[in-house]
């Protein structure tokens, strides 16, 4: 044993003697994760939150969360001068005279908008391969939990340096608050510390940002990546995988130097886009004062859907009993949201209920066998794009010399014509494919070589698929939709026939496949 | 003179003559560096007129009618003074290419006599605003930058965005960018409101404040790009637009590669 050998050991057993963490770590290291880029989504999610907890700890050594008047005396020649408050100020401080700051401010924004972009695909591939069925719903539920949270924390992030831009959003805020029927004035009065602007939000959101909203994060992915590796990561379909194992690599070492180096890859890029391009200019935006507006005032892209839903909503305003409804904000602001939320988060529980399977899944599906929940993946995703364009309809209409108002009603005729049309089109899409890989296990690859017959007849050579193919074009279950009898054994009606002739209706749909080969199948077409 | 050259050594001769030649030197700089304020007489005006009047039948009249008193589709010119004219013909906005929403900025037809003359011809058919002179715009001496930004963050951002990079208005109809505009055109702008435009009277924003406005605007444009590249100055929907392609797909990209099996 070498010297250097028989110091590691002693280490190791010192710790070891004190924490017994030997055994687990033994049995923990082993860990086998599948491997997919598609299961790298979440990672840089984890890691874009890891850069802005580093990146947003230096920002708050000079950071001064405060509505303080002060004349602004820095660097910055077009703002010297201007009262400001002291948020903006030390926002101004941080960009053009503490070292290094510029490039944290942007990389902590960048890094954010990262964040959110990471969290969407992630959410995306969770959807789209099925992996929230049983016994994943919770994760669903925190996840849908860490969106919203992110979203708020996001938009709160740019809110507090105080800028034109900022103090825009905040207004819009306190209008969606005010527009809550009964207690909105109220609510906004109290979350505002009196009128709008006041002096108490902006110390107030400081808070919740950097305290309250990252500690709840911190619980949250913690209890999302324990759920993960206790009930084990969810693998792609193939050749010797089942529901009882997982086939990949083990987390010591390759999947340690896997996602040690991807961390330093996204840390690397966040770092590559806050050195090259600019994200916020709050420099330029100008203190804010609530008599100032900038044209195209547009929230972070997470927002955009949320702003641009506001956009295209009709002017609803119903007087009831001398109070003014205001539908109009009322309807995109928070009950669309909300009804989208919801319907994101109960998800799961919806599908069990259409389709009956009670069973644990750990085998993803492949898109295109579940074509009714790719197709309303799709739908979803095309109402959110409709909603996000219609956010950005000033750069659109100035940028491409189009009119606002054409871009307005194409989304507001979009965003109720195109959702059920991509519906329609996806579903299409996803049984074609099916028939292709039909197609493909029975007449295996077509080869492009043609062959001309003796007869003077051209055809085409086909290649059988390698039987690992097979197996993976065929490997799925198609179950038959879930049978509800209309009357019980006695002929008689049974209590909530409307409940489950629509589950009946659901459950049909979602069951709609192309059947896949079967063993005859094959025998018939190897007897021609 | 005898008298006189007694004094010659005296303390003060020194100071005074160094006055007397500073003065002189300054005189003669001041006449002969003078710009002849333009003085023009009553026979070079009719001349600008009607010239203005023959330029005027050719390319504006079809539109404005034969005595500028305008038609259904373009308005009246009287009135409208030679800054309107300077404004709109100078930077290319008339005569318009096609009759879309607005006039757009473009390369002008005419040169800067003729520009002049169109302006001597309107502005004789009625009184109107003046094209400002020379120094009256000397924005650099008499406008601040930091008072310059506020006018415009409180009177023009709303429709020109921020950082004067200008934005949509309805139907089409759309604030243009304000970059690489000359100041006596940025002034007239505010004097005369163009299309869409309303107009800033000197009671509304001063004439230093314009100033400002303007000193403001030429510091925006000559900005360094602090935070690197600037995305157009439109707010966060290029920044999204990148983080969705650039950043994303390097970093998905990435991903793919590092899960790539070795062959």
């Amino acid at each position: 044993m070498s010297a250097r050998e028989r110091i590691a050991g002693n280490v190791a057993s010192y710790v070891d003697d004190r924490t017994g963490a030997a055994a687990w770590m033994k049995k923990n290291l082993k860990k086998v994760f599948p491997d997919h880029w598609s299961f790298m989504l979440g990672e840089i999610a984890l890691y874009s939150f890891i850069i802005l907890l580093l990146s947003g700890t230096f920002l708050t050594f000079w950071f001064d969360p405060s509505m303080r008047e002060v004349v602004y005396e820095g660097e910055y020649l077009p703002l010297k001068g201007v009262e400001m408050s002291a948020a903006y100020a030390s926002a101004l401080e941080i960009s053009f005279e503490v070292r290094g700051g510029l490039l944290m401010r942007q990389i902590h924004h960048w890094a954010a908008l990262i964040f959110m972009a990471a969290i969407v695909v992630h959410l995306m591939r969770v959807f789209f391969t099925g992996a929230f069925r049983k016994p994943r719903e919770f994760n669903w539920i925190i996840g849908v939990g860490l969106l919203t949270l992110a979203i708020v924390e996001g938009f709160l992030g740019y809110s507090l340096p105080d800028d034109l831009l900022s103090g825009t959003g905040i207004r819009i805020a306190q209008a969606i608050i005010q527009a809550i029927p009964v207690v909105g004035s109220f609510l906004a009065f109290f979350a505002f510390g009196g009128e709008f602007p006041g002096i108490a939000f902006i110390p107030r959101i400081y808070t919740v940002h950097i305290l309250l909203l990252p500690g709840i994060f911190l619980a949250l992915i913690t209890v999302h990546l324990m759920l993960v590796w206790y009930q084990k990561h969810t693998q792609y379909p193939g050749p010797g995988r089942t529901e009882k194992n997982v086939v990949g690599y083990s987390l010591m070492p390759i999947y340690m130097a896997k996602a040690g180096g991807f961390f330093f890859i996204v840390f690397g890029i966040t770092a590559l886009l806050g050195a090259v391009a600019s994200i916020n200019p709050i420099w330029l935006y100008g203190p804010y004062t609530p008599g100032q507006i900038s044209a195209g005032s547009q929230p972070d892209w997470y927002m955009g859907w949320l702003d641009g839903l506001v956009r295209m909503s009709p002017p609803l305003e119903p007087v009831i009993f001398g109070y003014t409804l205001s539908l109009n904000i009322l309807i995109p602001g928070l009950i669309i949201p909300g009804i989208i939320f919801t319907g994101m988060a109960l998800y799961p529980f919806i599908e069990q209920w259409i389709t009956g399977d009670k069973r644990e899944h750990h085998i993803l599906d492949r898109p295109r066998n579940a074509p009714n929940r790719t197709a309303l993946g799709v739908m979803s995703l095309t109402f959110m794009l409709v909603a996000l364009i219609n956010g950005g309809n000033d750069i659109i209409a100035t940028h491409f010399d189009l009119s606002i108002n054409q871009i307005m009603w194409f989304s507001r005729i979009g965003i109720i014509v195109l959702p059920p049309l991509a519906f329609v089109i996806t579903k299409r899409l996803c049984l074609s494919l099916q028939r292709a890989d039909r197609d493909l296990v029975l007449h295996g690859r077509e080869t492009g070589r043609l062959v001309m017959m003796p007869s003077g007849e051209f055809v085409e050579v086909h290649e059988p698929i390698s039987p690992e193919k097979a197996w993976l074009l065929t490997q799925h279950e198609q179950k038959a939709p879930l049978e509800l009898a209309d009357l019980d054994q006695r002929g008689v009606r049974r209590p909530g026939l409307i409940k489950s002739k629509v589950r009946k209706r659901f459950a049909v749909a979602h069951a709609e496949q192309v059947s896949k080969p079967t063993v005859e199948d094959l025998k018939e077409i190897e007897h021609h | 003179m005898k008298k006189l050259s007694k004094y010659r050594r005296h303390r003060v001769v020194a100071p005074l003559l160094l006055i007397a030649a500073l003065l002189g030197i300054g005189t003669t700089f001041q006449v002969a560096g003078a710009t002849t304020t333009s003085v023009i007489t009553a026979e070079e005006r009719t001349k600008a007129i009607s010239e203005g009047r023959e330029i005027f039948l050719k390319g504006c009249s079809s539109c404005h009618g034969l005595n500028a008193e305008g038609s259904s589709i373009s308005p009246s010119l009287i009135g409208v003074g030679a800054a309107s004219v300077d404004f709109q013909v100078a930077t290319g906005r008339m005569p318009m290419a096609d009759m879309s929403q607005q006039a757009m900025r473009k390369a002008p037809v005419y040169n800067d006599e003729e520009v002049a003359a169109l302006a001597a011809y309107i502005a004789s058919l009625a009184p109107g605003p003046e094209i400002p002179t020379d120094e009256m715009i000397n924005y650099e001496r008499d406008g601040s930058i930091a008072e310059g930004g506020e006018l415009f963050r409180t009177n023009c951002a709303m429709c020109h965005n921020f950082a004067g990079q200008g934005g949509a208005l309805t139907k089409g109809k759309y604030a243009p960018s304000v970059m690489g505009v000359k100041p006596v055109h940025i002034y007239e702008a505010m004097i005369t409101g163009p299309q869409a435009m309303p107009v800033f009277s000197d009671k509304t924003i001063t004439p230093e404040e314009k100033l400002s406005i303007i000193a403001w605007i030429k510091a925006a444009e000559k900005e360094p790009q602090l935070g690197g590249v600037a995305l157009g100055r439109v707010g966060p929907v290029t920044e999204g637009l990148l983080v969705w392609t650039l950043g994303l797909g390097l970093l998905i990209g990435i991903a793919v590669w590092l899960t790539t099996k070795a062959k």
